[in-house]
Parts: C-alpha cells; sequence; structure tokens
C-alpha cells in the first residue's frame, strides 16, 4: 500500500506584494514503497557560516520526489565530511544504498566553496563528485544543481530541481475584488516571483523552450488576448488581439512559432503563429467544432489538440503543417487539456468519467489509458521536463491547490499556498 | 407615461388572465402575441414552451406598445431586464424557458437598430479552461443567432467569451454552476 508521511517546506513569500505572508509548502501525500534509502550527511563548515544549508536543501529535494527516502538525522552513524572519515561497513549496516557527505567553506562570506561526494555504499565507491565556488546568492541554486546530480546519478533520469514553475493565484482583496496574478518560482516553491498582475483573469502560461519567456492569456482589455514576455526584462507584447478567441498558446519545440486558438474567423481553430514574421497558418478547419488547446510533439512534426467534432471533447492529433486530424482518445467522453511527455511516448489529459475530472496517463503507441488521481476536480496536467512527473491543479478544502502525481501514479505531492488559490501550473524546460 | 404602463399593466394582466384561464399546455398564447409584434416567426419556439404563462404577460407589455425607452431595460415586469440567459452543462442550447427573454431583446434590439450589445458567454468551473472559453463563445453565438433571427442586425453585437474565468457565484455545486453557466447580455453605453 501507498504509505502516507509528510514532509512540510514552509517557505516566507516575502516577494508576493498581493499576499505578504502566504505559506507555500510541498507535501508528499503518497510515496512509493520503492524509495531509495538515502544517507545525507549534514554539510560540514569551514571559515564563515553559509546563509543556506545545502545539504538540507538537497534533502529536501531527494524527500520531495518521492523517490529516496533519506535518512533520519538521528540514525546517521557518524558525520564524515571527506572520504577518508567514511567507514563504509558502517553505512551498509543501516541499508543506505548511496552516501552523500560534503563541506562548505568561505572566508570572507561572499564567496563560497561547496564541495561533494556520493558514494555507492555496496561497492565503497565514489558515483560522483564535485567543488564549486559561488557567491552567497547561488548557494540556494546549487544545493538544486547537486541534487540534480544526485537523483540522475542514481535514478538514470534527469533532475527537475533547478526548474521553476510558472502558475496563476487568485486572492481576494480587501475590496472583496479578485486579485490575479501569473507566478514563477523555484521548482520546490521557493523564491516567488510576480511576472504579472491584474484585476482580470489570467490564463494558460506556457514556457518558451528556452526558458526565457512566457506565452500567456489574459482578459485586461475586456477580451481573451495572447501575451509574450520576457522574464528577464519584463517586457512584454501582445501577439494575438484579434475578433473573438484568441487563447490556449503552446510553443514550438524550435522556440520560433506559438500554436494557439482563434476564432477570428466565427469559430475556435488552431493557428500556427510565427513569431518573427506574425505570420498565421490556419491548421484545423472545422466550422462545427471548439478545436483548441493544441500542444506540440517533441519533433515539432505534430499538433495534438482539444475537439469536439466528434460530439464531446476529445483529444486529436494533426500535421503542424496542416492536414487531416486523426484521433488519439476513445476512452471516455470528456478528454482535454492534453500534454505530450518529453520522450513524445506518452499523452496526459484530463480525462472525465461521471462527471469527475481525473489525471490520465496514455501510451501513444499502444492506446492503454491509465487513471492517475483520485480525487474528481483534477485539471491543467503538465509534464515535468523529465517525464517522471505531471503536476496539475485541483480543489482542497475549496481553494485551488497544484499537485504532482509520477507517471506511474504511485507518488503523489501536493503544493498549496494557504489563503491563495493557485491554478494552471506550467512546468518550465531543464535548465539549458 | 404613465397613461403608457398604465396601458400596458392592463394588457398584461388581461393576458395574464387570459393564458392561465386557457392553461394550454403549449403556451399558444405566448406566440401569437410574440409574432405579432416583430413578425418573426416563433412557433418553434412556442412548441417547446410549456409552462410560459408569466412570460407570456411580460412579453406582451413590449408587444402592447410601440415606443420604447430605456426604462424598459430596466422595469422588473419587463422580459428586458431580464439579461442573462442560462444553459445546461456543456450545451449552447437556449432553454425553451428563456426563448421569450431572447425573443424580447431580439424584438427591443430591431426596434432600435442604433443600440448595441455585447454578448458575454460564460460557463461553470467543470472541465478544461480552454474548453470552456470555447464552450462560453458558442453560447454567445448561440444568443447572437437567435437575435438576428428575430429582428438584429449583424452590426448590433459584440461577442465575448470570458469562460469559466468570472463566475457570476463562487463556489463548486450545483447551484452556483447553473447560475454560471450563462450568456450576459449587457446593452453598451449605459
Amino acid at each position: 500500500m501507498i504509505r502516507k508521511w509528510l514532509l512540510k517546506l514552509g517557505i516566507l513569500l516575502a516577494f508576493l506584494p498581493l499576499q505578504a505572508q502566504a505559506l507555500l509548502t510541498i507535501e508528499i501525500t503518497g510515496g512509493s514503497d520503492a524509495a531509495l534509502p538515502i544517507a545525507i550527511v549534514p554539510f560540514g563548515t569551514e571559515g564563515m557560516k553559509a546563509p543556506e544549508d545545502i545539504s538540507a536543501i538537497i534533502r529536501n529535494d531527494l524527500a520531495s520526489s518521492g523517490r529516496f527516502a533519506p535518512l533520519d538525522d538521528q540514525d546517521l552513524v557518524s558525520r564524515p565530511t571527506e572520504q577518508s572519515q567514511v567507514n563504509f561497513a558502517d553505512w551498509r549496516l543501516l541499508r543506505s544504498e548511496g552516501l552523500l557527505i560534503g563541506k562548505v567553506s568561505s572566508q570572507d562570506g561572499e564567496t563560497y566553496q561547496v564541495q561533494f561526494q556520493l558514494f555507492d555504499v555496496y561497492r565503497g565507491q565514489q558515483l560522483a563528485g564535485k567543488r564549486y565556488q559561488v557567491p552567497a546568492s547561488g548557494l540556494r541554486a546549487l544545493g538544486h544543481q547537486i541534487a540534480d546530480v544526485v537523483y540522475e546519478t542514481l535514478t538514470g533520469e534527469k533532475g527537475v530541481f533547478s526548474t521553476r514553475l510558472a502558475f496563476v493565484t487568485q486572492v481576494s482583496a480587501s475590496d472583496g475584488k479578485k486579485r490575479f496574478a501569473l507566478q514563477i518560482s523555484d521548482a520546490d516553491g521557493a523564491n516567488p516571483r510576480t511576472v504579472l498582475q491584474s484585476t482580470q483573469p489570467i490564463m494558460s502560461p506556457a514556457w518558451s523552450p528556452d526558458g526565457n519567456q512566457l506565452a500567456y492569456v489574459t482578459f485586461e482589455n475586456g477580451k481573451s488576448e495572447v501575451f509574450v514576455q520576457q522574464l528577464q526584462s519584463g517586457q512584454r507584447k501582445s501577439v494575438a488581439s484579434f475578433d473573438g478567441i484568441n487563447s490556449a498558446p503552446s510553443w514550438s519545440p524550435d522556440g520560433r512559432k506559438l500554436a494557439l486558438t482563434l476564432s477570428r474567423n466565427g469559430n475556435p481553430e488552431v493557428y500556427v503563429l510565427e513569431l518573427a514574421s506574425g505570420e498565421l497558418m490556419r491548421v484545423t478547419n472545422n466550422a462545427q467544432a471548439i478545436d483548441t488547446e493544441a500542444v506540440w510533439s517533441p519533433d515539432g512534426n505534430d499538433i495534438f489538440f482539444t475537439s469536439d467534432r466528434g460530439g464531446q471533447p476529445q483529444i486529436y492529433r494533426v500535421p503542424a503543417n496542416g492536414g487531416r486530424a486523426e484521433r488519439i482518445t476513445f476512452e471516455g467522453n470528456y478528454n482535454a487539456s492534453p500534454d505530450i511527455s518529453p520522450d513524445g511516448r506518452k499523452l496526459t489529459m484530463v480525462h472525465a468519467v461521471n462527471g469527475r475530472f481525473y489525471i490520465a496517463i496514455q501510451d501513444l503507441k499502444n492506446g492503454a489509458l491509465q487513471v492517475l488521481t483520485e480525487s474528481g476536480r483534477a485539471e491543467s496536467p503538465s509534464f515535468a521536463p523529465n517525464g517522471q512527473m505531471i503536476l496539475y491543479a485541483t480543489e482542497q478544502k475549496g481553494s485551488g491547490v497544484l499537485a504532482a502525481v509520477s507517471v506511474d501514479g504511485r507518488i503523489h505531492q501536493r503544493l498549496s499556498e494557504s489563503g491563495t488559490i493557485v491554478r494552471e501550473p506550467a512546468w518550465s524546460p531543464l535548465k539549458k | 407615461m404613465n397613461r403608457f404602463k398604465f396601458s400596458a399593466l392592463l394588457v398584461a394582466l388581461f393576458l395574464l388572465s387570459a393564458c392561465s384561464g386557457n392553461a394550454t399546455k403549449d403556451g399558444v398564447g405566448d406566440d401569437v402575441l410574440v409574432e405579432e409584434r416583430n413578425g418573426a416567426s416563433t412557433s418553434g419556439v412556442s412548441d417547446q414552451n410549456a409552462d410560459g404563462r408569466d412570460l407570456g404577460a411580460e412579453a406582451s407589455v413590449v408587444v402592447g406598445e410601440d415606443q420604447f425607452s430605456s426604462s424598459e431595460l430596466d422595469d422588473p415586469s419587463n422580459p428586458l431586464s431580464n439579461r442573462i440567459i442560462y444553459f445546461d452543462y456543456d450545451s449552447a442550447s437556449v432553454r425553451p424557458q428563456d426563448q421569450a427573454i431572447v425573443e424580447a431583446h431580439a424584438a427591443y434590439l430591431g426596434k432600435n437598430p442604433n443600440l448595441s450589445v455585447r454578448l458575454e458567454g460564460h460557463t461553470d468551473e467543470r472541465g478544461s479552461r480552454e474548453y470552456n472559453l470555447a464552450l462560453g463563445e458558442r453560447r454567445a453565438l448561440s444568443i447572437r443567432q437567435l437575435l438576428m433571427l428575430q429582428g438584429a442586425s449583424a452590426q448590433q453585437f459584440r461577442v465575448t467569451s470570458f469562460g469559466e474565468e468570472r463566475p457570476a457565484v463562487d463556489g463548486s455545486d450545483e447551484s452556483a454552476w447553473s447560475q454560471n453557466r450563462r450568456v450576459e447580455i449587457v446593452y453598451i453605453g449605459r
């Protein structure tokens, strides 16, 4: 059975102007029995004390992934900080397969030298080890980077701890009116930044493949409109404000085009917009149906989208240059909000059964469908850039929260922000 | 003005009693009244209108007089004061009981070609947000089509969808959902 345990990580959202004291938490609500035991020894300190506890960051990352079960600190048999102090026989008794040690040193409190070593306890061998020099402000990011190395070394999959999340928040201000914000944070919820605030709803954030831009939909001018914003400069540009719907942006893998939904010709259809030229190409053509929620295959050859041309929303695939659309989903009478795994093999979507909405995953080769969530209020699934987790929005105690589930359905995480409705999550690409 | 209102009231009362007196199942009374007014065939509508007695009475206020003023939109006894049309789940079809409201607005817009309206389509919170944005537009377009079939003209409309993003009522039960699946008819400039 799924064993339940909690990991709570509270971070003060100091930079969020709408909700000065909101708390973001990550919880593992269901872990895998196969979580790998790992010993993470608190890193040693030489000289000035670091403002961030790097080994704690690594530990939190690995534990929150659900793939690792770090030993409790009091169970550690010793506190080695370098290889000469490690007695592998002791660690084998603890049944931890991996052992991570390291140290942090600084003379001036500005620049820090950090080193780590990851060992295979049974073989008594080093699996990975590195030394870094970073400014104090880079310590947290370095912690995530080391967690990525550990994760990849032990699981064979890329770690996603250095990635970011985008999401939309909604709060009710003191005047009773709703305020909306598009925010990004680190993958662990830390370091939140507000990208856009509006008194009007914000929808459908989409990361550019280089992670430097977000496309999104706002209603700030009284109707839906697609913007592209540079995250560094904050500079933004309206790229679609035609009559009717302007919505559902999705970046092509080369970052040059946006697929989007426009109803400028009277009916919602999928178009491809070439960003440099502004040239529009119509991809779908079905006057009676809603065609929307385009998403590209990783090779850029195909576009998956939602259409109710068969009477109910289902997922279809069409060549990105236009052509005949082929229906992909057949199970159930409501499948929508597609996203494609980074390897192009799997489709995740919202799958409704009896008016309840679940996150499901479908093998694109054999068509097998698996429902991954239990609560019936799930929406907006988005693959992690390593394809291992699916981030989605759901509801808990009447408030919107973000959650994630592993693609095998065994690991469940919840990210929530008290007092704030959070929705429309999108997981950034891997750092290049 | 007073005289106008009084006579309208008389007509309304008369028709109300006539309708309820007849207690027709198919609401024939409504049909005739509206047809007289705008000349459009509404037989298809009235056939479905099984319990439209009050609507018939209200409709008569509209059709009983040739003069219109902006205050009609605010007269609670006038169907024009009803500017929200509700829908069934995942549907863009106007329900029989709301046909008379649409007809009243069609007649009013037909009579006042200088007026224009914004049709704002909305959905409940269930399902995909993007699909709902499209569904909201489909609802607004379905109202526009009905209004145009019954006398209004294309340039009198602006259509906007907000999908599920602007619920009328916050909540996650059928009561909230049913109030959020709607098209709001917003008269521009008033």
